[in-house]
């Protein structure tokens, strides 16, 4: 990390934290996500009990093990992530590729699960219209599932790049590492829903 | 003139430095920083004719000059425009302009994303307003407002907090909503964008020695005012969302009948509203932080104490919200906690009064026009700042709370305050943007007039709210013995935009016939006064190295024993040489190249806005499309562009 910065220039006549630019601002721009998610998650906490509520609520429909895959699919993808960023630092072209398509693909068969799960969930007779815990299932769940849709298209143009001739640079290295820090992030988050709001009665 | 290194991408890449095209396609924070500070200008004199059309109608007893619906309508523009159009664009203006400059570096840390920043609010700005175009607005089912509605009625008439239910589809009919809703979405986008951009900038592109206690107070609030947006924008877009999906999609959040809440609405917005309010007047405390010691001679009083009283109502600000809502039914433990919250916030707002004093205290002050404006500062937003603590007492707020006692206090903050601040930077950098003097005689006349005509329309009305006077309420009756000072208050009103009218001709007549003004025509204290005027494009010729606060100050001056500034002798030769050196760079400067994607990403987001008002029509749901495929194809052209410094100017 440190020669990077310092081929690239950014620090030899600036003071600084040490942090790439780029890492920093997503630093910021995730820290700024979590109150985004944050206020949806409180907004679903607030409504998920209420006196009522025009049934079915979200909490008759869950079907946990069917949640419990997609999200390890999910975890999963965390850890193919890791595996590409690793296998970029050892200049392994291939094999970067290789683990960047596999984290590609579980997300979309992550959004394949929440595609079925909210048709399943409309035939069962809640949409969000349906009363204010649906709404903002409704809306977390989609707001993150849109999260991953972009972590997915990001990943899918990193992937074209390296198959340019030059490849993933070491340079362009940092915008893997971005995306990997962006992809944790969404991965996270989907953690702490499937918690509260799928787990916790 | 210029030549860029053109590499194929999907267009052919920018290239010119002037002209039309040039601003189009600019990254240059300080372009960028102009057409900030022009269009916020610009929706200053459209929120202001608004206020002007309330004042009109309120000046009388039962006034018959603007319909109920023009008169909400004018209310919740004015409000809107004011906070998101004008002082919010208006701080962007001068941290895009001035931080590089402050803090010594050629450029934000992402141009291009700067360059977003600002296409995105002034489409984001002209589709909310294109909803006096294309709005549509009517009397709800059983409602009263059953009149035909004007275009100037046809706008957003919420009020600017936008309150659910009424928000709702069934309490408020047709478009405007959505436009209010949708626009201040893609306006907060923009917000968010510049912040990440900026505290990078900040925290990241500081010249060599300056370290974070070192730099100027103004980079200090800036950043703080960064990371205030940067955790606030999120919340008010959840709560936007959320209203956006209740009148579009029939979501049911603020539906109390069927588990939703409206206070939930209160919560969200004041949570993101609070912030803002110190969004909104931090930077003009940076502002005033750094024209105060430049005209007493003196280095700011307590340095330290300002900055970290700075962050403290940073984070304060996050836990005071709900004293907006004493009146919401929120529970007395609730009340008592946010009671005592706001209280404190005062403390760190009074350490920042007693050091502006003490700054000028036994200093050499010249009443220049920025002073003057900084010292009216401090002294209406004194006031402000005393009104708003009374709205803490919590029985008390319960007998202001909807009356325009609450307008005075916040006209008072706001306008004493954040506008005030704002006029102050304008003077005060006026020299360094135009490199020419403007007319201290007009500045002095706007001062005067706008300080006489801002106390006669904002004082009367902390007695006509005590009066029982109510807010949002288009007519009072004759025998509530309200007339005489409500006309008071519309004469003040018209003297504020005459006052205006002064600054615009001083303006535009010193831009083209005013002194020079060299490079640092107020002997001051921070990096931006030690490069030309108007400053090259690449800023600093050589990247200057910080040895301590106030830098170029102690190059000028040191201290004799009675610890009296005393001037170097070498000091003019300093700044001559400087004013050289500044024009000559002794290699090429590579900087980053012009760009058409940040217009082109811009101009997509208000296309997605038409198509979620109309994705019930065809033509609204292909709208929606293409805007989207717009946005996507733009970012990847953006993303294809190399992003490195090129060699780009022509004097290296």
């Amino acid at each position: 990390m440190a020669d990077l910065a310092h081929e690239l220039g950014h620090h030899d006549e600036h003071e600084g934290l040490g942090v790439d630019n780029r890492k920093l601002a997503m630093w910021v721009f995730l820290a700024s996500e979590f109150m985004f998610f944050g206020a949806f998650i409180s907004t679903y906490l607030l409504f998920k009990g209420r006196e009522g509520l025009t049934p079915p609520i979200p909490r008759d429909l869950y079907d946990i093990p069917f949640t419990s895959v997609s999200s390890f699919v999910l975890l999963m993808s965390s850890l193919t992530m890791v595996l590409a960023h690793n296998a970029l630092s050892r200049k392994d072209q291939p094999a970067t590729r290789s683990w960047l398509l596999a984290t590609a693909m579980l997300g979309m068969v992550f959004i394949g699960g929440q595609v079925f799960e909210f048709s399943t969930f409309v035939q069962e007779g809640m949409t969000m219209r349906t009363n204010a815990a649906a709404s903002g299932f409704y809306l977390l769940t989609g707001f993150h599932g849109t999260h991953v849709v972009i972590g997915i298209i990001m990943l899918l143009s990193l992937y074209g790049i390296s198959r340019r001739q030059d490849g993933l640079s070491e340079a362009k290295g940092l915008n893997l590492e971005l995306v990997g820090l962006y992809w944790h992030f969404v991965d996270i988050i989907w953690i702490v829903i499937f918690t509260v709001v799928y787990l916790i009665p | 003139m210029t030549t860029t290194a053109s590499r194929s991408t999907i267009f052919r890449r920018p290239k010119t430095t002037t002209g039309f095209w040039s601003w189009i396609t600019t990254v240059d924070h300080k372009k960028i920083g102009i057409m900030y500070g022009y269009t916020a200008f610009f929706f200053l004199l459209v929120g202001g004719l608004e206020a002007l059309l309330l004042r009109i109608q309120l000046a009388g007893p039962e006034g018959q000059f603007l319909s109920q619906a023009e008169y909400n309508a004018m209310f919740t523009m004015h409000g809107t425009t004011m906070v998101f159009l004008v002082i919010m664009p208006m701080s962007a203006a001068f941290m895009n302009f001035l931080l590089p400059l402050m803090i010594g570096a050629r450029d934000v840390a992402f141009p291009r994303l700067n360059a977003l920043s600002y296409w995105v609010f002034l489409f984001g700005g002209i589709f909310l307003y294109s909803t006096f175009l294309f709005g549509t607005t009517g009397a709800p089912a059983g409602g009263f407002l059953a009149d035909e509605v004007s275009r100037l009625g046809s706008a957003p008439n919420a009020g600017w907090f936008g309150y659910a239910p009424n928000t709702e589809s069934q309490y408020s009919v047709g478009t405007v909503l959505d436009y209010w809703s949708i626009g201040l979405q893609i306006i907060g986008l923009a917000s968010l964008l510049s912040s990440v951009n900026l505290i990078t900038t900040i925290f990241n592109l500081r010249a060599k020695g300056m370290r974070l206690l070192r730099m100027p107070v103004f980079a200090w609030m800036s950043l703080v005012v960064n990371f205030l947006l940067a955790f606030s924008l999120p919340i008010i877009a959840v709560a936007l969302w959320m209203i956006t999906f209740d009148r579009q999609f029939g979501s049911q959040f603020f539906q109390a009948a069927n588990g939703g809440d409206p206070i939930l609405w209160q919560h969200l917005f004041w949570l993101f509203g609070h912030p803002e309010v110190y969004i909104l007047v931090l930077p003009a405390m940076g502002i005033v932080s750094e024209v105060l010691p430049v005209f007493s001679r003196k280095p700011l009083f307590g340095y330290a104490a300002v900055v970290f009283a700075g962050a403290a109502i940073g984070f304060l600000g996050f836990g005071v919200w709900a004293h907006h809502m004493f009146s919401s039914g929120i529970g007395t433990v609730a009340q008592a906690a946010f009671g005592l919250s706001t209280m404190t916030i005062a403390i760190p707002t009074g350490i920042k009064i007693f050091n502006w004093l003490g700054t000028m205290w036994m200093g050499r002050l010249r009443f220049t026009t920025p002073m003057l404006f900084a010292i009216g500062f401090v002294a209406m937003f004194t006031i402000g700042g005393l009104s708003g603590v009374t709205h803490s007492v919590v029985p008390a707020d319960w007998q202001q709370t909807d009356t325009y006692y609450v307008v005075a206090h916040f006209h008072y903050v706001l306008f004493g305050g954040a506008i005030f601040g704002i006029f102050a930077g304008l003077y005060y950098w006026f020299p360094k943007l135009t490199g020419r003097m403007y007319s201290e005689k007009l500045g002095k006349l706007h001062f005067w007039l706008m300080f006489i005509g801002f106390n006669l329309t904002f004082a009367p009305m902390h007695w006509l709210g005590l009066q029982g006077m109510v807010r949002r309420t288009w007519q009072y009756a004759a025998d509530t013995n309200l007339g005489p000072w409500n006309m008071v208050v519309t004469i003040g009103a018209f003297v504020i935009a005459t006052s205006i009218l002064v600054f615009m001709w001083n303006w535009v007549v010193s831009r083209r016939r005013g002194v020079q003004a060299g490079i640092d025509p107020w002997d001051a204290r921070t990096l931006e006064w030690t490069i030309p005027s108007p400053p090259p494009q690449y800023n600093f010729a050589e990247i200057p190295t910080v040895t301590s606060l106030d830098d170029f100050w102690h190059r000028k001056y040191t201290e004799d024993d009675e610890e009296r500034p005393v001037r170097r002798e070498g000091a003019d030769a300093l700044v001559a040489e400087l004013e050289h050196t500044g024009r000559h760079p002794d290699r090429p400067i590579h900087l980053p190249a012009p760009s058409y994607f940040p217009i082109a990403v811009g101009l997509s987001l208000p296309l997605v806005g038409y198509g979620i008002v109309y994705h019930g029509e065809v033509w609204g749901l292909a709208l929606l499309v293409v805007g989207l495929l717009a946005t996507v194809t733009s970012f990847i052209g953006w993303a294809q562009e190399p992003s490195e410094p090129e060699p780009f100017g022509e004097e290296g």
